[in-house]
């Protein structure tokens, strides 16, 4: 891939904001090639300027310092309409959607094609086909409010793909989505990506969403660039601070990881099959400490009492206590196990 | 009391006050949407910023908003004359109507179109639409059902200030209120009349907010 030609180039890029207390800088110095038929992943935590940086590749921010150079031309030398040409040969799908909501669906994958000029027969027989490739063929005459959330970012990625663009920025797109969603809506970019040969560039800050469809990754941190490198290559080795902190996210919290707060379980006839605390554990991704047990199985059925010792964080032991409560156990805190 | 003499003029009255609220509305639009419109785009964060042109429509609204109405009607009688060569009647009572409500309707379009989720118009930008594709294709479109709501405030609170024209002899159901109910003190004349008015204002608020309804797609 990397003796195909950049189809996005980023050449020190810098982006500063002015606001109320001086001047902000929202990017410094980025330098960044994209190619052709790549899925590209930028992450970042929140306020890292990932976002910032998208928008700085389609020009709806217009960077301070530094070239964007999109298919070979310098976004900063064209005229608006050139611009306006130019961004139709980018799509770009959000983390809200940002719908049309008084239009329908299939108006929805139209309205960049008005805009492309197409006419309305025309436009109209491609977004059919375009519904069709997301899987929304039923839901044309839908309306945004009533279709769900994965369905909205379906219909907002068929409509990214109206126009045929090189590049499709996908900007948190799936941050709004539940995880089982999430995996439909990466699955169908990894499709579109193989289908159409279409370059992808999707920002996110969940590492497991770059580990799913990206090949190469850039980390993004405090408006610079940590580290750049295969997908692979930082998870296995990351060099920079910022890399490790999104690949071992828990690094920390490992070692004080549970709290000086205990509580007793009383079992008293509730089957014993269930395995609890074990699900418990489970749901909540955090482990207990098992201080004392006493209990008996007769007949199915558990009789006696545990004591563990409960996480940290405050509300996750609440939550962990009220868990156990909604499973009909007697649950008490005590003092003075540890 | 209600001989067929009253109940005509009344019934004239109402047609007249229709009449004026109407067209002065649908003229006091051709005015207040565009204004409103590019009172919106011109601002800081907006399409085309225009900081001098915005300051100046700022001025502009505040100041014709700012003066009352019974004042601003006696103020544009000159102008009336010259628009429509009486000063009377209610045809002379649409030319101070639109002037003092069009300024009102580009308040209200800019508080509508402001709803309009600034993400839509960014995706309508990402896809390269230019500002004029925005206005006409995503934000008015977008912002319909809370332009129709506006309208029903508009239409309503032009009625009133069509009532208040009465004392100049604007003409409709506000004049025949002073006349019969101030000057001669036939109140039955004047409850008849406050009453209709009630009862338009009524009918055109319902209707607004009906269409309004139907209108919208985001629930």
């Amino acid at each position: 891939m990397k003796n195909a030609e950049p189809i996005i180039r980023l050449q020190n890029l810098s982006k500063t904001f002015v606001g109320a207390d001086g001047e902000i800088k929202a990017l410094e110095g980025i330098t960044l090639d994209i190619y052709e038929g790549e899925i590209f992943g930028i992450i970042g935590m929140s306020g890292a300027g990932k976002s910032t940086l998208v928008r700085c590749i389609n020009f709806l921010e217009r960077p301070t310092q530094g070239t964007v150079i999109f298919n070979g031309r310098d976004l900063a030398n064209l005229t608006n309409k050139e611009l306006y040409k130019a961004r139709q040969q980018m799509g770009m799908i959000f983390q809200q959607f940002n719908l049309l909501m008084q239009r329908t669906a299939l108006g929805n994958v139209c309205f960049p094609l008005e805009i492309a000029g197409k006419s309305k027969t025309d436009a109209q027989t491609r977004a059919k086909e375009l519904l069709e490739l997301v899987g929304l063929a039923d839901k044309a005459d839908a309306y945004p409010a009533q279709l769900s959330g994965g369905q909205q970012q379906r219909v907002a990625i068929a409509r990214a793909l109206a126009t045929n663009p090189k590049v499709l920025l996908c900007d948190e797109a799936t941050s709004a989505l539940d995880p089982s969603t999430t995996r439909g809506v990466l699955s169908l970019l990894k499709d579109i990506n193989k289908r159409l040969g279409i370059t992808i560039v999707v920002i996110t800050h969940e590492m497991s969403v770059i580990e799913e469809i990206c090949q190469r990754v850039t980390i993004i941190d405090n408006g610079h660039i940590a580290e750049t490198g295969s997908v692979e290559e930082i998870f296995t080795r990351p060099k920079s601070q910022a890399a490790r902190r999104l690949v071992y996210p828990e690094d920390k919290k490992i070692d004080c990881f549970i709290g000086k707060r205990c509580c007793r379980i009383v079992f008293d006839g509730s089957s014993s099959f269930e395995p609890i605390i074990a699900s418990m554990v489970l749901e909540f991704r955090h482990t207990v400490n098992i201080l004392f047990a006493d209990t008996k199985n007769i007949d199915g059925q558990a009789f006696g009492q545990i004591v563990i010792q409960l996480p940290e964080a405050e509300n996750t032991a609440d939550r962990m206590i009220g868990y156990l409560r909604s499973k009909g156990l007697t649950v008490e805190e005590v003092d003075g196990y540890v | 009391m209600f001989n067929p003499v009253v109940v005509t003029m009344i019934v004239r009255g109402l047609g007249e006050t229709l009449y004026m609220t109407l067209l002065s509305t649908a003229l006091a639009y051709v005015l207040g949407l565009p204004l409103g419109v590019i009172f919106v785009v011109t601002e800081k964060e907006g399409l085309c910023p225009n900081l001098y042109l915005n300051k100046i429509l700022n001025v502009i609204i505040n100041l014709t908003r700012s003066v009352p109405f019974l004042i601003l009607l006696v103020a544009v009688l000159p102008f009336t004359r010259w628009v429509v060569g009486t000063t009377i009647g209610s045809n002379a009572t649409v030319v101070p109507l639109v002037i003092a409500a069009a300024p009102f309707i580009a308040r209200l379009v800019e508080s509508s179109l402001k709803e309009v989720d600034i993400g839509v118009i960014e995706a309508a930008q990402s896809m390269g639409a230019n500002p004029k594709e925005i206005i006409c294709k995503v934000m008015l479109p977008e912002a319909l059902p809370s332009l129709i709501v506006g309208c029903a405030i508009a239409v309503t609170t032009i009625l009133s200030y069509s009532a208040m024209a009465g004392f100049v002899g604007g003409g409709g159901l506000g004049t025949i209120a002073i006349n019969y109910g101030y000057h001669r003190y036939q109140k039955d004349i004047m409850f008849v009349t406050v009453a209709l008015l009630v009862i338009v204002v009524q009918v055109l608020q319902e209707i607004g907010m009906k269409l309004a309804a139907i209108c919208d797609k985001r629930k």
